[in-house]
């Protein structure tokens, strides 16, 4: 096997360990808007990094980051509903980003890559990235699994039992920021929330119990990726919409077979 | 008596309303306190500010050191997208043995259900779910807001029934919201009506010694705030000299019990001038 094939597999695996659990509060908490938000102001975060030539995934963390704080400071004020401000902040994030990105100079620049993914093109810093930030995002969930759990159950009985939900619910935020900064190179922009979706979603049902469905979630992530890579090297096809596909159909087989189980 | 949980002079005002004016309350060991009201009274804010939820405007909340407090919110909407058992939902964050859920399943009566799906219980069974875990970890106090607003009557006087033989049974204390005062008032120990501030209190068979209170309670809370008669000693800005012809017994402020006058400084309830009967006022206090 080629290194940039191991590069990939290896990346694709990481990303697919650590969106599978961090997926199920986006499911179970109804984050999906959220996640689909916080990658869309990812590509200011590239531009902002190319531009100034910092790391991107740099760039796109301290963007997300800003984004996600700004979001629970307007959500405070409950002035407009959050999907609204998510659309505002959302498309503003977008549309500064591809202003800004028609500054650059950059001929080589391949915004079809960003938007998609080009699991073909990583290299071993991203793959640091993805293993470090993987490890913070597993070892976070893994210390306020249950503080998180009950907050999403009901967010008072958390509350008088001493979970501080604000932080708890920035936590989950900034978890989320990691993931999407992560990812653009496996899935790019536009597909990252279905990372985080749908192998959760594949996962729910099979399983009765929160920790099985992270642990199921992470692995028909995998097994996504696994298929969508293969899928992509051998038919020629864009490696992020492949991964997408695959995680796609496995979801279109079980609930088929959930359906069919519930009926008989 | 050792005080447990005290809110101290608390005033919350949100959005240029008034929603809790000055009040005080104090819940000792093996206090069984219920309080009523209209809705819109601020009694669950009041709660959630002795919970700590919420830091009041103005006043403090007194928590005695190590106290353990049990927590019953008014109902858990199990959501279907997040697979759970009773069981495991019982020990999110907590560390309970086998032996000690199968007692408080058993105290509960929820054993049938503990390997079941949270989604797929009614709502009386969450509630006693909700109960147990709020038990798992012995609490010295349990706080229950409105925990039988959801369920039908039988499921009402169950639970009840349910919360006073604890009550007797742990030696516990307990602080609870009710709209039920018809179905609460053989267990609780004292009652304290609350609109925004606290309007009187005291034991219930005093209270209810009034039968127009008993009938009306259940059905119309504001109906009852117009027939029976409140006391408000602090100054409405407007002329309190209004007929009181239908004035009742008043049961809560004419004894010498200072143990239970105790319960609400600043509101002493002395003054038969400005003993009120109509709800424009109550609603103008607002």
């Amino acid at each position: 096997m080629d290194d940039f094939l191991i590069r990939a597999v290896a990346a694709g695996v990481g990303v697919a360990l650590i969106a599978g659990p961090l997926g199920c509060f986006v499911v179970w908490r109804r984050m999906a808007y959220f996640g689909d938000s916080l990658a869309h102001s990812a590509l200011l975060g590239i531009a902002l990094g190319l531009l100034y030539g910092i790391n991107i995934n740099l760039g796109t963390v301290i963007v997300c980051t800003v984004f996600a704080l700004l979001l629970v400071w307007l959500q405070q004020r409950r002035v407009l509903a959050t999907d609204t401000l998510l659309g505002i902040l959302a498309h503003a994030a977008l549309s500064i980003g591809m202003v800004a990105i028609s500054f650059l100079n950059n001929v080589s620049f391949d915004l079809y890559s960003y938007l998609f993914g080009d699991i073909l093109t990583v290299r071993m810093i991203d793959l640091y990235w993805i293993f470090g930030g993987g490890a913070i995002v597993i070892g976070l969930l893994i210390v306020n699994w249950s503080a998180l759990t009950l907050m999403t159950i009901h967010e008072d009985l958390a509350r008088a039992e001493g979970v501080n939900t604000v932080w708890a619910n920035i936590l989950l935020m900034l978890l989320m920021t990691i993931v999407v900064a992560v990812s653009i190179r496996i899935v790019g922009i536009l597909l990252i929330t279905s990372m985080l979706i749908i192998p959760a979603a594949t996962a729910r049902q099979l399983v009765s119990s929160p920790e099985s469905m992270a642990v199921c979630a992470a692995l028909f992530g995998v097994i996504a990726v696994m298929l969508g890579i293969s899928g992509s090297v051998e038919l020629d096809t864009p490696s992020g919409p492949s991964i997408v596909t695959a995680a796609a159909v496995l979801f279109a087989i079980f609930s088929f077979l959930a359906a069919f189980r519930r009926r008989a | 008596m050792t005080e447990l949980l005290a809110a101290r002079h608390v005033s919350v005002y949100r959005d240029g309303k008034t929603i809790l004016e000055d009040v005080s309350l104090s819940i000792g060991e093996q206090d069984f306190i219920t309080i009523i009201g209209p809705n819109g009274a601020g009694k669950s804010m009041l709660l959630k500010c002795m919970m700590g939820f919420y830091a009041p405007s103005e006043g403090t909340v007194f928590r005695r050191d190590g106290l353990k407090v049990g927590y019953v919110p008014q109902r858990l909407i199990a959501d279907h997208t997040v697979p759970i058992r009773v069981r495991r939902f019982l020990t999110l964050r907590k560390k309970a043995s086998a032996v000690d859920i199968e007692r408080v399943a058993g105290e509960t009566a929820i054993q049938d259900y503990l390997d079941q799906s949270l989604h797929v219980l009614s709502g009386g069974e969450l509630q006693r779910v909700l109960l147990a875990r709020a038990l798992l970890d012995d609490p010295d106090l349990l706080v229950l807001d409105e925990p039988a607003q959801n369920l039908d009557v039988t499921g009402q006087l169950a639970f009840y029934k349910l919360i006073e033989r604890i009550y007797a049974e742990r030696n516990i204390s307990i602080l609870m919201v009710s709209h039920d005062l018809h179905l609460v008032m053989s267990s609780t120990r004292e009652v304290v009506c609350l609109y925004h501030h606290i309007c009187c209190s005291g034991e219930p068979h005093l209270v209810t010694r009034d039968p127009e209170f008993i009938g009306l309670f259940g059905q119309d809370m504001a109906r009852l705030m117009a027939v029976y008669n409140h006391s408000h000693d602090h100054e409405h800005g407007h002329d309190h000299g209004h007929d009181h012809s239908q004035e009742h017994d008043h049961p809560h402020h004419d004894g010498g019990d200072s143990n239970h006058a105790s319960h609400h400084y600043g509101h002493s309830h002395r003054d038969p001038s400005h003993v009120g009967r109509d709800r424009q006022k109550e609603q103008q206090d607002g």
